[in-house]
């Protein structure tokens, strides 16, 4: 049974459909790419299925042991956080707040886990440090963190490198990658760069006017991607 | 100066004002880092406003010893509203809460104005909105009252300080993890009411918003984790709200604005220190 399941979603604001009538799965192991231009509605879509929002019609079911609120999150930065004063630890800490439910603090055991996502990242050393004194990089990084500690089988990334430059966004992909590959994590990675996609994921969503849900090899064969490849390759030329 | 002190400390009033102006100056820092941290510090002041009109509605209705059973229900019932009307996209939420806000001003002073209970009329309102003596004229009950309610909030801020701390970081995360973020704004919302109508006997209805922003701006300038940034905001908040009070009694000034007096100097000086350190 797959992880997640959403049949005929139509999602939107006030009655205004954005997206219309898609169905995916994810499964365990996937790596799902979202893809599709500014507006065509991928956040709504991540924020649907992490409960945020209503969807207007359809249905999202979730199994194979995964619940609603197991899914490590890393939502887009707000201006709000890149000024917050607050130490990695603390911000790390509180991926685990769904674990620790009605419980008022923190216990050892979800401690500990702060701390093995810190190495996981790379951030042993920042723990005390400030959160708005990091670089971009390291902020998604700490974000990252958090979100692990929320999930071990599923994290749903929007736009993950976005204001990154090249190195670090490389960087970054790999992260994922490695998380995906080696730890086995589900992965769904809203991105607007389909190039990505087509390197990084074993499953594509591409949203918009037309819907496409298929394994990378098949996006590659479908005249959406085409386009979508021939129009990128036009306006870096 | 100390004699002139010990001296005054020996009237039950003044201790009962130091012991009230400490506790309201503690709950409201607290809830400051997160309110100015989530863009929220508006609120406050709206609420403020409410409280005004409110204590002036039970000022006509002549419930002097009961008027914060009047008040109080009718700013939380206000902070409700006020939550509900920010989601609202018709009504945006800051003009909501400016309409609410002078709304709620204006007819109080109508009010004030056509039902007049005391010959001073302008002196009222003046305490009302500034503070003035009500702090030294407290009475048992009501310096009682305040202790209590001072240390609910102490209690509710410790027991779901993690989790004010992730619905201030990040809402959507919390709500993705399952935290009743609603339940929560609405907690906050009720518990800044209920210290807006506790200070309002310290600072007046027009200087509250001072005591909840002062402190956290002052702390957020200097330290770098949320809980250092809140202790640090409790400790000015109360060092603020004692050296007010000794200046105004010593130099017989108005204890409100004498205290937000040196909330602000407390402010100039947190942004020299930050200044120097980088």
């Amino acid at each position: 049974m797959a992880y997640l399941a959403c049949k005929n979603l139509t999602l939107g604001y006030e009655g205004r459909a954005v997206l219309s009538d898609i169905s995916f799965e994810v499964n365990p192991g996937d790596y799902l790419c979202v893809v599709g231009e500014n507006g065509s509605g991928k956040t709504t879509l991540m924020k649907t299925i992490l409960g945020l929002h209503k969807p207007l019609s359809g249905s999202i079911a979730f199994g194979d042991g995964l619940k609603q609120t197991e899914i490590g999150y890393l939502p887009q930065q707000t201006a709000v956080q890149r000024d917050f004063p607050a130490t990695v630890r603390e911000i790390v800490l509180s991926g685990c707040q769904a674990r620790a439910g009605r419980r008022p603090f923190y216990n050892k055991e979800e401690k500990l886990l702060v701390q093995q996502n810190l190495e996981r990242m790379s951030l042993t050393g920042y723990a005390s440090r400030c959160y708005r004194e990091l670089s971009g990089g390291q902020q998604q990084r700490v974000l990252l963190a958090r979100a692990l500690c929320a999930t071990r089988k599923m994290l749903v990334l929007d736009e993950p490198v976005s204001g990154l430059d090249p190195k670090v966004t490389a960087e970054m992909y790999a992260l994922i990658r490695q998380l995906n590959r080696e730890d086995g994590i589900t992965i769904m990675m809203i991105s607007h760069d389909v190039s990505v996609a087509l390197r990084e994921a074993t499953h594509v969503l591409h949203a918009g006017e037309n819907v496409f849900f298929g394994t990378r090899e098949e996006y590659l064969q479908s005249p959406l991607a085409r386009r979508f490849l021939i129009q990128e390759g036009g306006e870096s030329a | 100066m100390m004699e002139t002190l010990a001296q005054y400390f020996q009237f039950p009033m003044v201790r009962y004002a130091l012991i009230v102006g400490v506790l309201i100056a503690l709950s409201s820092s607290l809830l400051g880092v997160t309110l100015v941290l989530r863009r929220f510090s508006f609120i406050g002041d709206g609420l403020s406003h409410v409280a005004f009109g409110a204590m002036a509605i039970a000022g006509v209705l002549r419930l002097t010893e009961a008027r914060m059973l009047f008040v109080m229900p009718v700013t939380v019932l206000s902070a409700v509203l006020l939550l509900r009307t920010g989601k609202n996209t018709k009504i945006k939420g800051d003009s909501a809460i400016a309409m609410i806000s002078v709304g709620a001003m204006a007819l109080g002073y109508l009010l004030m104005n056509l039902f007049p209970t005391t010959t001073n009329l302008s002196g009222d309102v003046c305490s009302t909105l500034f503070g003035s003596t009500s702090i030294l004229t407290l009475t048992k009950a009501e310096v009682w009252l305040c202790i209590g309610l001072s240390a609910a909030v102490l209690i509710i801020f410790v027991l779901f300080y993690n989790k004010i701390f992730a619905v201030t970081f990040d809402e959507d995360f919390a709500r993705a993890a399952g935290t009743p973020v609603e339940a929560f704004n609405l907690l906050i919302a009720v518990v800044v009411a209920v210290i807006i109508v506790l200070a309002m006997n310290l600072v007046g209805s027009l200087l509250i918003s001072a005591l909840i922003i002062f402190p956290a701006m002052s702390a957020m300038r200097v330290y770098k984790s949320f809980l250092s940034v809140t202790i640090c905001a409790a400790a000015v908040s109360v060092a603020c709200a004692v050296l007010g009070l000794l200046v105004s009694i010593l130099a017989d000034t108005p204890v409100g604005s004498t205290i937000v007096a040196a909330d602000i100097a407390a402010f100039l000086i947190f942004s020299l220190i930050a200044k120097l350190k980088k």
